[in-house]
């Protein structure tokens, strides 16, 4: 590693950088952005949803609105936030200098602000914007309804790129955990955090490019006269919704599993004990990404499929549950009889594990397939893939930032601010997602702008708590500035009883790390 | 140990791309065939089976030996038209009882109410959609695309029977038509 240069400043440092710090940096900040604009697409959302009747947007811009929210979050805010965390930690984690491909890992940072503008410009194309001119069909971009939108290309190659983005960090992923653990790192002494993302990364290798082809046949479909889900032409929409879903149902473990990781690291460090059952964690792990590729159908129960269809991806979904509770009395087997404190970090990955589980639960509900022909594009689903995302995704995004913070930039965050932060969130969550469940259950359809004045309270109290989390994710941009800017000075060691390599460095984590691996007995 | 590890990083990443481009194939390649071949061979989501023509007239005269006078199943008619299409289309009678093996034949109207020449296709599907497969058609005018001059007027035959090894469950199967007009597709471009 003699090839070393001063340190580019100012902006070419961050456009040209090879660093795996530098673009940790970069992927977090970018997914930040990202979720602060999702969110503002969520406020406008729920300021329709306040009160029953058309008040605020037109129903085509609300349309609109649902469908980038759940865009931009899925690929703009939780999956570059993990490849982010992926970034950073992993190569302190197993004793690397840096990731094993450093050239393509600032390539496919790079590709993603390009696709997020794609992705967006529409919206402000043609003049009107309150016209709603960007994608409306909805995040699952179902056939028919999307090909018959006419800026689909736009959309097609904005998913293209975030799949050449997140196949590119896949492969330096696996390539650096395969290749570059330091000596005596056996596959069964990584931590777990570097586990998940394996296996994760094996799901994005498995599935980004079924997503690109799906992408490309509506493409096809749309401009160069093919028929793959054209009724016209012998097509079939049906078929749009089983590729989707074969690339859809990974994809959401791919946003849930490195959450498992980093909460796997977070609470035995504040119990003070060893996670409990560290192996059956790896399989776990293992099993559910093997599941999800043959569950696929469970999210299209109500398309009209053979009984025997609809039983098989039903008993195929539920087993899920086996893996899945492994690993949460696993969590919970680590913190039984510890020695427990409670600093900022490990109250998000508690709420973590208590919310992902009710997410979890009604995920059973849903999968039931009799009772999810009552619940099916109802707000129960809402209320069900938003209590495992926000409440599960980005709570452990949030833990992570909180755990690691210190190291990165070598201060502590502000207490008051942070326990104000973790408070307001957890209530307001609540307050935002849980009556989703009753309205639901109730039979409010989702992706609409107007219902019936029966759903009215639940839906103002859901509004409520919906500007109040918003707010409160205000309040975490001033503790991430604040953290980065000052704050009391935090030691190598950061937390008592952490274990693993990345606490042996300096806090802040130097520039270069690891240069010479260490022994790992 | 530099190089080695580059060369392992290489392969590693050979290896990858060898999964991604497997898996793009399989996505955009076997995917929707398989799908086709599928819903084919088990008659699922009211795609017919195509018997092979020498199959089909074997297999008529035997049916019609079979003909289940027990039974009567009420088949529905439904017309929909796709992408504004401004024709008239319907079926000439809304529905018609039918013992399960004979065969019978309705008629359809459609009219080209467009200053244009419109060359459409018709599309079926059958609901329930474990039926499709015991509903069998000898002559549909689904078959082949359907050139209308502008203004033309004209009825449409289907000749079908329901096999009679149809379910006991089924007493009514809705068939519907949609119809698609086939120059608006290239002429979008």
């Amino acid at each position: 590693m003699s090839e070393h240069h001063a340190a580019p400043t100012g902006i070419t440092r961050w456009l040209f950088t090879t660093n795996h710090k530098d673009i940790g940096t970069l992927y977090l900040w970018f997914s930040f952005i990202m979720l602060l604009l999702g969110g503002s697409m969520a406020m406008v959302i729920r300021s329709e949803l306040m009160y029953p009747g058309m008040q605020v947007v037109d129903p085509n811009f609300f349309n609109m609105m649902t469908t980038m929210h759940g865009l931009i979050m899925v690929f703009g805010a939780i999956m570059p936030a993990m490849v982010g965390l992926a970034n950073w930690l992993i190569p302190m984690m197993i004793g690397a200098p840096d990731m094993a491909l450093p050239r393509m890992n600032n390539w496919s940072f790079w590709i993603l602000p390009g696709a997020a503008i794609l992705l967006v410009a529409p919206m402000f194309m043609g003049g009107d914007f309150m016209a709603g001119q960007g994608p409306a069909f909805g995040w699952t971009f179902y056939e028919p309804l999307s090909g018959q939108y006419g800026k689909l290309a736009f959309f097609v190659f904005a998913v293209h790129l975030l799949g050449f983005s997140s196949i590119m960090g896949s492969i330096n992923i696996i390539a650096t955990i395969l290749n570059m653990r330091a000596p005596g790192m056996t596959l069964m002494k990584m931590p777990m955090f570097v586990w998940t993302w394996l296996i994760t990364a094996f799901l994005l290798i498995a599935v980004m490019p079924v997503l690109a082809g799906v992408v490309t046949m509506m493409l096809t479909d749309k401009y160069f006269g093919t028929s793959f889900f054209d009724a016209a032409g012998g097509g079939d929409p049906v078929m749009f919704q089983h590729v989707f879903w074969f690339f859809g149902h990974p994809e959401v473990y791919i946003m849930i599993l490195p959450a498992f990781g980093v909460v796997s690291m977070i609470i035995p460090t504040f119990a003070r004990k060893k996670l409990f059952g560290y192996a059956s964690m790896v399989y776990a792990t293992a099993a559910i990404a093997f599941l999800s590729f043959i569950v696929w159908a469970h999210h299209m129960f109500t398309v009209g499929m053979p009984v025997a269809g609809e039983l098989y991806f039903m008993y195929a979904t539920v087993m899920i549950a086996v893996p899945t509770a492994v690993k949460v009395f696993n969590w919970t087997a680590t913190m039984w009889k510890g020695s427990m404190t409670f600093e900022i970090p490990m109250l998000w990955a508690i709420a973590f594990v208590f919310m992902f589980t009710i997410g979890g639960f009604t995920g059973l509900m849903l999968g039931l397939t009799p009772v999810d022909f009552q619940y099916h594009d109802t707000y129960f689903v809402v209320a069900h893939f938003h209590y495992v995302l926000v409440t599960g995704s980005l709570f452990a995004i949030i833990a992570a930032f909180y755990y690691w913070v210190p190291k990165w930039t070598g201060n502590m965050y502000p207490p008051l601010l942070s326990k104000i932060h973790f408070w307001a969130s957890l209530i307001s969550v609540n307050v935002l997602f849980f009556p989703q469940h009753f309205i639901g259950l109730a039979g409010m359809p989702r992706r609409i702008p107007d219902y019936a004045v029966q759903f009215a309270d639940w839906n103002y109290w859901s509004s409520i708590g919906g500007f109040a989390f918003g707010l409160s994710q205000i309040l975490f941009l001033v503790i991430v500035i604040k953290t980065i800017k000052g704050g009391e000075k935090a030691t190598d060691q950061v937390w008592e009883s952490a274990e693993g390599l990345e606490w042996t460095i300096p806090s802040p984590a130097p520039y270069h790390t690891f240069a010479t691996p260490p022994e790992v007995k | 140990m530099q190089v080695s590890q580059k060369q392992a990083n290489a392969r590693t990443t050979r290896k990858i791309l060898l999964i991604v481009v497997f898996m793009f194939s399989f996505g955009f390649f076997v995917l929707p065939p398989l799908y086709a071949a599928i819903c084919d061979v088990f008659g699922l989501n009211g795609r017919f089976i195509e018997l092979k023509k020498v199959e089909r007239a074997e297999y008529i005269v035997n049916v019609e030996k079979r003909i289940d006078e027990s039974r009567t199943i009420r088949i529905e008619f439904l017309t929909t038209l796709n992408q504004k299409l401004n024709w008239e289309f319907r079926a000439k009678q809304n529905t018609i009882d039918v013992h399960p093996g004979k065969v019978t034949e309705v008629m359809f109207y459609a009219k080209n109410l467009t200053n244009r020449k419109v060359v459409a296709q018709a599309i079926p599907s059958v609901t329930p959609g474990y039926a499709a497969k015991y509903f069998s058609k000898m002559e549909c005018f689904c078959f082949s695309q359907q050139t209308f001059e502008p203004g033309e007027a004209r009825d449409m035959p289907l000749r079908f029977y329901v096999d009679p090894n149809l379910p006991k469950k089924v007493k009514t199967i809705s068939l519907g038509y949609t119809f698609f007009d086939t120059n608006r597709k290239l002429a979008s471009k």
